[in-house]
């Protein structure tokens, strides 16, 4: 991708230099399209007449007003072709394994949306066997749900662990603002597992230069859909850390001197973000692209720019939680959230799946009221001491991040869970689902 | 001579034409590149230059490329064929858009051109007519489709000759009429408007009276929307604000439903792709999607048509309005509209209000609330819309600009509120929070007495001061604790969570409690305001859980048996059995 071509014109006097910008005056240049700055890659932002504003992607530091600058003549590109599986590449594309370079067909990034009729309805349940997942937050192919997360929180570990268990054809890594050792730790858990054939990854770590992350969401999915479109195939890609993405965007916007909305973002965050996001899809011919994110949060705040805007686009959310009483880290049901849990739960499950989920959700809550209750000083009742056990019953054998079972056993625990603690009217389920779900239902009446 | 331009300058989807020529405001262009023709919109006139918002991605478009002015401003077409239909925000028909992929400057022709309709005449040669005037009808699905005058005719005009009842496709001319300087206009099934003007071929826009039924109970039953009625639904994410359109747009007592989804999640639309064209609407026997016309522009699909989407949907909402129909008009999201104006006031370096929004923002929502509203045609039939927009607020604070100027134009507020989510207790409207404004019309109270029952604004009013009183006792006891309480107060918050349980939370997901007609709502409120009367007498707080969480078990299993069948009536038994226990106690 930055190659230089034979016979193209070298232009030599910028004429403005700013933090992130430089401008040149050129004709027949398109919106979007590349160019090489002192050897820098740059991409045209913005043009006026015969003004040709770049972005410097790596910024401007040390480039003098008579630095060769030289137009690429298309927007950033991807080679897609079968051998991207297994490699590791930086934010352009480049290999960093040291493996050969690319070959395959040219790709321009950012590419076109699907026609919305054209989509398929997801319906695929992806099973983790973290109950906290299949049972309360169940996950499906086409679907797209970041972790919100606190930067102290396993979230590395947890994707890395569904993206393992999740059956896909490929998963596709995107690394924006990457620790040097999670970038270790995922190339160590993928080797490790003997996944390395179906993993790409796009790293761009702290080392490199903030904007270029800019680019690796879209690297990313232009391979995802070349996999997903041309093979068919399942793909997952997981996106870490969304919040580094975003904060990059605000450093543009700022340099490009627009009026920044709320929490300091550009005012197109909503749509710089839903046009990532929005490119998880079910497509009818079985391909399909499930995203799963990571926005990490600053002290749990979700009415910050960035989770905020991310809640309206994505299809749910994670959130992960340290209980303190069983001390373990889980999945918590209150605040997390799947979509599209609703089209396979009792569908690709069992009839009960979505009472016992509810139930059991709605008993956990009384346990927390019990809990303030008694922090504040006031008596429990027996039923709060009883939700107090189911609490941390459920917690434990359900809840758990360390769990991995199939979800007819998470729906049998959560009966055994209720028939120990409660009686069949404090739970207040459907009449049918008690009957021939309550142990020892039959043999009592 | 139409007016020609140049490009000369590219700001993301913000482009500057040199014009060599008259160029009118939101005027459109198409700018030539690569072999297709991008279309804009003008937003700003500064000397010759225009500044048009394109509608699609400008990547690659090259300063100097050839501009054409269209001398009209983005227009809807009207015409037999629009019921059912999946359009872009710019009306482009997407099922007939090729490749799994949108291809940039791919326009087509919304309407059917082949397809034949059977045109039955309505008037006669000599009758006077006016825009909007019904000149003949064809069935389009089974909604009869009036073929009126244009609404662009101005003055009143003599039918010189129409068609007799025949089979014509819609650019066929189906009759000539004779303006009052004598020249000839001819008339197809096809007419255009310019989305962002409203249709005014109406006589009068008179006050809403009635009611219009949804089938959720919360809405109905405590804050009824008025057929012709607007309303607004803000909410975080997580608080079911999609579920709760998608069950208004399955259920609610409409001829026709058009669906804006205006920057939203793809698969929501795909949802009522797949779903409608299965599900049958319970009063006509028919197909959901007979009746639905859905405007996608979803959260990726180009920004600046995110605006025309929700014109688009609601100059199609007039037209059916104007055929003597009553419209539902959903739009999801609002806030999605007005943050595509956001980025594009910011582009043009205007100067920011609140938030950064546009300071004409509040000015912006009013005026397309508006253009809702109950008609009176000028042939003495009558028409509705009835808007519901969602609002998606930044961080759930619902103090922020988008929020306020709506609350300032819509009529019902439906607070979706994050605690009740958090708690499941969907649907998740606050019953303290939310209003309709509706429930101040005489006219609507008056209706409500002939229809429901005389009493039904009392009892509403005494299930509303019940919840508030519960609220009240819940928060003493909170504070107090079980103990610190007067037995009565917990008495009074179970009261107040019966009517939680068995009139405000719906399940959306079951077959029979999603939706609940009107007869049905009257009968449950009698039953838990009767239990909210009894007086009722426990030995502890303790006694007082227990039994109402049995009562409440069985009220809902009520809730989920089909009306007036065996089960429903053997809950109601268990209903009252109990009632008389504590009676007896």
């Amino acid at each position: 991708m930055t190659e230089k071509r034979a016979f193209q014109k070298v232009y030599t006097r910028l004429t403005r230099i700013t933090k992130a910008t430089c401008s040149v005056r050129a004709s027949g240049i398109g919106y979007d399209e590349l160019a090489l700055v002192d050897g820098r890659l740059a991409q045209v932002v913005k043009i006026i007449g015969d003004e040709v504003t770049l972005q410097i992607f790596s910024g401007t530091e040390g480039v003098p007003t008579n630095a060769e600058l030289v137009f690429l003549g298309m927007a950033p590109a991807l080679k897609v072709s079968e051998e991207l599986a297994g490699r590791f590449l930086n934010a352009y594309g480049e290999p960093i394994d040291g493996g050969p370079a690319l070959t395959g067909k040219e790709i321009e990034i950012g590419g076109p949306s699907v026609n919305p009729v054209r989509r398929m309805q997801p319906s695929q349940l992806i099973a983790t066997g973290i109950a906290g997942i299949d049972l309360n937050n169940t996950l499906v192919t086409g679907q797209k749900i970041p972790f919100f997360a606190d930067p102290d929180q396993p979230f590395n570990q947890v994707m890395a662990t569904v993206a393992l268990r999740a059956q896909a054809d490929k998963i596709i890594l995107g690394g924006m603002g990457l620790s040097h050792d999670d970038y270790l730790y995922y190339r160590n858990v993928f080797e490790n597992a003997g996944a390395l054939e179906r993993i790409i990854a796009f790293i761009n770590t702290t080392e490199n230069p903030p904007v270029e992350r800019l680019l690796v969401p879209d690297m990313v999915l232009t391979a995802a859909e070349f996999f997903a479109v041309e093979k068919n195939e399942k793909v997952l890609v997981l996106l870490t850390d969304m919040t580094l993405f975003a904060d990059a965007l605000s450093i543009v916007s700022n340099r490009m001197d627009q009026i920044p909305s709320k929490d300091n973002m550009p005012g197109s965050l909503y749509s710089d973000l839903a046009r990532i996001y929005e490119k998880a899809v079910q497509f009818p011919d079985g391909g399909s692209i499930t995203i799963i994110a990571v926005t990490t949060l600053s002290g749990g705040d979700i009415t910050h720019a960035i989770p905020d805007n991310t809640g309206y686009i994505t299809e749910g959310q994670l959130f992960l939680r340290r209980d303190s009483d069983i001390g373990k880290v889980i999945v918590d049901p209150f605040r997390s959230l799947s979509r599209l849990k609703q089209l396979v739960i009792g569908k690709q499950t069992r009839e009960d799946h979505s009472q016992v989920m509810n139930s059991a959700i709605r008993l956990y809550a009384d346990a927390a009221n019990a809990k303030t209750k008694h922090e504040n000083g006031f008596d429990l009742t027996e039923y709060d001491e009883r939700t107090l056990k189911f609490a941390r019953d459920y917690s434990e054998k359900l809840l758990a991040i360390d769990i991995n079972i199939g979800i007819d056993e998470m729906l049998d625990t959560g009966w055994k869970l209720f028939d120990r603690y409660f009686s069949p009217e404090e739970v207040g389920m459907k009449e049918e689902l008690v009957k021939k779900y309550w142990p020892g239902q039959s043999g009592k009446q | 001579m139409l007016t020609k331009g140049k490009v000369s300058g590219i700001i993301s989807n913000l482009v500057i034409v040199d014009a060599d020529g008259p160029v009118a405001q939101n005027e459109i262009c198409r700018i030539e590149h690569e072999g297709t023709k991008l279309m804009a919109e003008v937003i700003k006139l500064n000397r010759n230059q225009a500044f048009v918002q394109v509608f699609e991605s400008t990547r690659g478009l090259r300063v100097g490329s050839d501009v054409e002015f269209t001398g009209h401003m983005l227009e809807a077409t009207l015409g037999p064929g629009i019921l059912s239909r999946n359009y872009d925000g710019l009306q482009n028909d997407l099922d007939r858009l090729e490749g799994i992929f949108l291809k940039k400057g791919e326009y087509n022709f919304p309407l059917d051109e082949e397809q034949a309709w059977e045109f039955k005449p309505l008037a006669e040669a000599g009758e006077t007519v006016e825009a909007g005037s019904w000149l003949g009808e064809v069935i389009e699905n089974w909604i009869p489709h009036k073929i009126m005058v244009p609404f662009k005719f101005s003055g009143s005009f003599t039918i010189k000759w129409i068609a007799e009842q025949s089979s014509h496709r819609v650019h066929d001319v189906i009759a000539v009429l004779t303006d009052s300087r004598g020249e000839e206009h001819q008339i197809t099934m096809v007419q255009k408007w310019p989305v962002k003007l409203a249709v005014k071929a109406y006589k009068a826009k008179t006050r809403p009276f009635k009611i219009m039924e949804t089938g959720i109970r919360v809405i109905d039953t405590l804050n009824p929307i008025a057929e012709g009625g607007t309303g607004f639904i803000p909410g975080p994410f997580g608080c079911g604000k999609t579920v709760l359109q998608h069950a208004l747009s399955r259920q609610a007592d409409a001829d026709m439903v058009v669906i804006a989804a205006c920057g939203e999640r793809a698969n929501e639309v795909v949802e009522i792709f797949t779903d409608f064209p299965k599900l049958i609407d319970a009063r006509t026997g028919r197909k959901l999607i007979e009746r639905t016309t859905i405007i996608a522009n979803t959260s990726n699909m180009p920004v600046a048509a995110r605006e025309a989407s929700v014109y688009t949907a609601m100059t199609i909402a007039e037209y059916y309005r104007a055929m003597g129909l009553k419209i539902l008009l959903l739009a999801d999201s609002t806030s999605r509209w007005a943050q595509a104006l956001r980025e594009m006031s910011n582009r043009m370096e205007e100067l920011p209000g609140p938030d950064a929004f546009p300071m004409d923002l509040p000015a912006i929502i009013s005026n397309y609330y508006s253009r809702a509203g109950f008609v009176e045609l000028n042939n003495g039939k009558t028409g509705s819309i009835t808007f519901i927009g969602t609002v998606s607020p930044a961080g759930g604070n619902l103090k922020e600009p988008v929020t306020e100027s709506t609350k300032k134009a819509a009529r019902c507020f439906y607070a979706l509120s994050q605690q009740r989510a958090d708690s499941k207790r969907y649907p998740a409207i606050d019953p303290i929070d939310s209003y309709s404004k509706y429930f101040e019309y005489e006219e609507v109270k008056d209706y409500m007495a002939r229809n429901i029952s005389p009493d039904w604004v009392d009892q509403v009013v005494r299930a509303r001061d019940t919840l508030l009183r519960g609220r009240e006792a819940q928060e003493q006891i909170n504070i107090l604790g079980d103990d610190g309480v007067p037995l009565e107060y917990h008495v009074r918050y179970w009261k107040s969570e019966v009517i939680d349980f068995i009139i405000l939370q719906q399940d959306a997901f079951d077959k029979v409690d999603r939706t609940s007609p009107i007869a049905r709502q009257k009968y449950m409120l009698g039953k838990v305001l009767e239990i909210a009367d009894r007086e009722m007498k426990f030995k502890n707080f303790d006694e007082v859980a227990s039994w109402f969480k049995r009562l409440i078990n069985s009220l809902r299993q009520m809730n989920y048996s089909k009306y007036e069948s065996g089960e429903f009536y053997n809950h109601l038994k268990e209903v009252d059995q109990m009632l008389i226990e504590i009676a007896e106690l």
